[in-house]
C-alpha cells in the first residue's frame, strides 16, 4: 500500500505521494470545518443562486409531469417505430450516474483505497438522488402509473394478473428498487456517527432534537463500533456485486431483445464500465464546485481529483473498446442487418449523434493522459460535462438509431423529440441539483468520522494501520 | 429538578483521554487489572481498543447469512410460484419453471434481505435507538463524538470500588475523571 510511510519495498528515489488530508488538521478542526457548513445560518451566495435555479427547473418538471398525466404520453415524441426514446435514455443515463457513488463507497472501501473517504458521502447522496430521478421514468412513461403497478410489482390484484418473470423488464424493477433501498441503507448507516456529532454540536434545541433522533442515541461505544464496522464491511461486500448486477440487468433490457444494435453479448460489461465512467464524471462535476464553494481543498485535494480523472480515463477506454467491438461484431457476423445497423449509425440521419458520441467519449477523455490537464480543475470540470453529454448520446444512439430502422424498410421512421421531452429531462436535472444542494445544507457532505481516521494522530502505535 | 446526591445511584467512573494511544493503553491495563464491565467511547472506530477490551462478537455476520438465505428462498419462491402455479404462461415454449430467468430476481432479493439484516441487526444488537444513557450525564461526554476518548468502568463490575477504582483510573494518567450518575 502506498500510504505506508516506511514501506520497505520503496525503490530508491521513490517519492511519497501527498497525504489524503492536508497536514495540520486535528480531530477538532476536521469536525468543526465540516459541521460548521450545516450548523450555521450563513450560506454562500453561490449556494442560494444554484439552489434557486435548480428549483425553477424542478418546477418545470412538475409542470411537464402534470401535463403528461392530463394528456397522456402522446405529448412526447416517441411513436412507432421508436417506441422507447427519452424516457428510457434518461432512465439509463441517471441510473448509470448513480453507479460511481456505490463504486466509491463500496468497491474502493474493499480495496482499501483511503482516498475515497473525502468523497464517499456526497457520492452516495448523488447515487440516491440519481436513482430517484431514474425511477421517475419507468413510472411516468406508463402515462398513468397508478394503474400500471400490477405488471411492475408482484402483488395480489383484482385481475389475478402477475408479472412475467422471464422478462428483463421485471428484473430491472427488482434490480433498481433493491439498488435504491440498499444505497439508502448504506448511506444512513454511514451517517449515524456523524449525526451524533451534529447532535452534540448543535446549539438550537430543535436542531439538536432532530439530529439526536436520527442518530438513534449513538455514543461511540467500542462494542458498538465493532459491530458497526462489521455491518459496514458486509454492506460494502454486498453492494459490490449488487452495483455490477444493476447495470448488467439494465443492459439485458436491450441485449435480450432481437433488434440489431441491441442483441449483443458485449452489453453487460460495456454498460457497467459506461456507468462508472459517467458516474465519476458526475462526481467531478459536483466535487469541483463544492470544494471551491466551501473551501474544501484540504479534504478534496488535487490527488483526489487526479485519481478520479484516472478512473474516468480507464473506464472511458473500456467504453471506447465497447464501441469498437460493436463495429467488429457487425462486420464479423456477416449479417446484413447487423452491418446495416452500423452503417446507418455512421452515415444515416442520426450520424451526427454517433460522431458526437465518439468525440465526447472517445477523443476528449484522451486529454487526461496529460498530467497538466488532469490536475487542472477547470479542464476537469469542462471535461466531465462533455462526458455526461457523451454518455447521454450513447444511450440515444443505442436506443433511437437501433429502433428507427430495423429489419423491414417499410416500417422505418424517424424520431423527433418534443418540448415536453426536453422539459422532463432538464426538469430531472433540476430535481437532482435541488436535492443535492439541500443535502449539502442539512447533512455532513464529507464523512467526519472517517476523515478523523485518516489523520496521523489517529494511528495507534504498534497496530497495523488500515 | 434538584439532584439529591444521597438518592442518585452511581453508574460508574469515566476517565477522559486526549488521544487514541492513551485510550488503547488504558483499556489494556484496565482489562489486565481484572475489570470486565467497562466500555470505551471514541469518535471513530479504533480496532486495538476492541481487542484490548476483549470485544469480539460476530453475530451480525450470522444474521446477514440468515437474511441472505431467506431472501434467496423468497426470491426464487416468488418467481416459481407466480410462473408455475398462480399465473402460468407459455412464453415461446419455455418451461414454466424456467429457472435461469429467475436468477436475477433471486439474486436481488438475497442482497436486499441480507442488507436489511446487516443494518437492523447492528442497530438491534447495539441496543439502539437508546435516547437516554447514563454516560450522557457527563457534560464532557459531548466530546466523545468529536475529539475526546473515554473509558468508563461500571459500578456493576464485581471489582468496582468507588475509591480504589478512582485511584486505579488516576494511575492511567487521564485528563479528567468523572462520576457517571444513573
Amino acid at each position: 500500500m502506498d500510504s505506508r510511510p516506511d514501506s520497505p519495498h520503496a525503490p530508491a528515489g521513490y517519492q511519497e505521494p501527498p497525504p489524503f488530508i492536508e497536514p495540520g488538521h486535528t480531530f477538532e478542526s476536521v469536525t468543526s470545518k465540516i459541521s460548521s457548513i450545516v450548523l450555521t445560518k450563513y450560506q454562500p451566495i453561490s449556494w442560494i443562486v444554484t439552489t434557486f435555479i435548480a428549483f425553477l427547473f424542478l418546477n418545470m418538471l412538475l409542470i411537464a409531469v402534470g401535463y403528461l398525466f392530463v394528456k397522456g404520453i402522446g405529448i412526447w415524441g416517441n411513436n412507432q417505430p421508436v417506441g422507447w426514446a427519452f424516457d428510457i435514455i434518461n432512465f439509463v443515463w441517471w441510473i448509470g450516474i448513480g453507479h460511481a457513488g456505490t463504486l466509491i463507497s463500496a468497491i474502493l472501501l474493499l480495496l482499501k483505497q483511503q482516498w475515497r473517504t473525502s468523497i464517499n458521502r456526497f457520492a452516495e447522496a448523488m447515487t440516491l438522488f440519481a436513482v430517484a430521478c431514474a425511477l421517475m421514468f419507468p413510472l411516468i412513461h406508463t402515462g398513468r402509473p397508478w394503474l400500471a403497478a400490477y405488471w411492475l410489482l408482484p402483488y395480489p390484484n383484482g385481475m389475478s394478473i402477475w408479472p412475467q418473470f422471464r422478462s428483463p423488464l421485471i428484473w430491472d424493477v427488482f434490480a433498481v428498487s433493491t439498488y435504491g433501498t440498499v444505497s439508502a441503507l448504506f448511506w444512513y448507516t454511514g451517517l449515524i456517527p456523524d449525526l451524533a456529532t451534529f447532535r452534540d454540536r448543535a446549539k438550537h434545541k430543535i436542531t439538536r432534537t432532530i439530529y439526536g433522533a436520527l442518530a438513534l442515541g449513538w455514543r461511540g461505544s467500542a462494542r458498538h463500533w465493532q459491530r458497526y464496522e462489521n455491518a459496514y464491511l458486509l454492506l460494502a461486500g454486498m453492494s459490490t456485486p449488487l452495483v455490477l448486477s444493476v447495470h448488467t440487468v439494465v443492459s439485458f433490457d436491450f441485449a435480450i431483445g432481437i433488434i440489431p444494435g441491441w442483441h449483443t453479448t458485449i452489453f453487460p460489461p460495456y454498460f457497467v464500465a459506461g456507468a462508472i465512467y459517467a458516474g465519476f464524471a458526475m462526481v467531478l462535476t459536483l466535487a469541483i464546485p463544492l470544494r471551491r464553494m466551501y473551501g474544501f481543498e484540504d479534504f478534496i485535494t488535487m490527488r483526489h481529483l487526479e485519481n478520479m480523472a484516472k478512473i474516468t480515463l480507464v473506464t472511458g477506454l473500456i467504453v471506447f473498446y465497447g464501441y469498437v467491438t460493436e463495429v467488429f461484431f457487425a462486420y464479423y457476423s456477416a449479417n446484413q442487418y447487423e452491418k446495416f445497423m452500423i452503417y446507418n449509425r455512421m452515415t444515416g440521419p442520426y450520424a451526427w449523434s454517433y460522431w458526437m458520441l465518439i468525440f465526447c467519449n472517445g477523443v476528449v477523455p484522451q486529454t487526461l493522459w496529460i498530467k497538466r490537464l488532469r490536475t487542472n480543475p477547470i479542464w476537469l470540470f469542462i471535461m466531465s460535462l462533455i462526458v455526461s453529454v457523451g454518455m447521454w448520446l450513447e444511450r440515444f444512439v443505442i436506443i433511437v438509431t437501433s429502433l428507427h430502422r430495423d429489419f423491414l424498410p417499410s416500417s422505418w421512421g424517424m424520431f423527433y423529440p418534443t418540448f415536453w421531452d426536453f422539459a422532463t429531462f432538464f426538469g430531472t436535472i433540476g430535481l437532482f441539483t435541488t436535492l443535492m444542494f439541500l443535502f449539502v445544507r442539512v447533512l455532513p457532505m464529507i464523512s467526519i468520522f472517517e476523515v478523523r481516521t485518516l489523520l496521523p494522530q489517529a494511528k495507534v502505535e504498534g497496530a497495523e494501520g488500515h | 429538578m434538584q439532584r439529591e446526591p444521597a438518592t442518585s445511584t452511581l453508574y460508574g467512573l469515566m476517565a477522559e483521554f486526549d488521544d487514541p494511544n492513551a485510550l488503547t493503553e488504558a483499556a489494556k491495563r484496565t482489562y489486565a487489572a481484572g475489570y470486565r464491565k467497562m466500555d470505551a467511547y471514541s469518535p471513530f472506530p479504533i480496532e486495538p481498543v476492541w481487542e484490548a477490551l476483549g470485544v469480539h462478537d460476530r453475530p451480525v455476520s450470522f444474521f446477514v447469512l440468515c437474511g441472505g438465505i431467506v431472501g434467496m428462498i423468497s426470491g426464487f419462491g416468488l418467481c416459481y410460484w407466480v410462473s408455475t402455479i398462480a399465473y402460468p404462461l407459455n412464453i415461446g415454449g419455455r418451461p414454466y419453471n424456467s429457472w435461469p430467468s429467475f436468477i436475477p430476481v433471486t439474486f436481488e432479493l438475497t442482497i436486499l434481505f441480507a442488507s436489511f439484516a446487516a443494518v437492523l441487526s447492528m442497530i438491534g444488537l447495539n441496543g439502539l435507538p437508546m435516547p437516554y444513557h447514563p454516560t450522557f450525564n457527563v457534560p464532557q461526554f459531548l466530546r466523545a463524538s468529536q475529539d475526546k476518548f473515554f473509558l468508563a468502568i461500571e459500578a456493576a463490575d464485581p471489582k468496582f470500588d468507588r475509591t480504589k477504582t478512582f485511584e486505579f483510573l488516576k494511575s492511567l494518567g487521564p485528563r479528567e475523571i468523572n462520576e457517571v450518575e444513573n
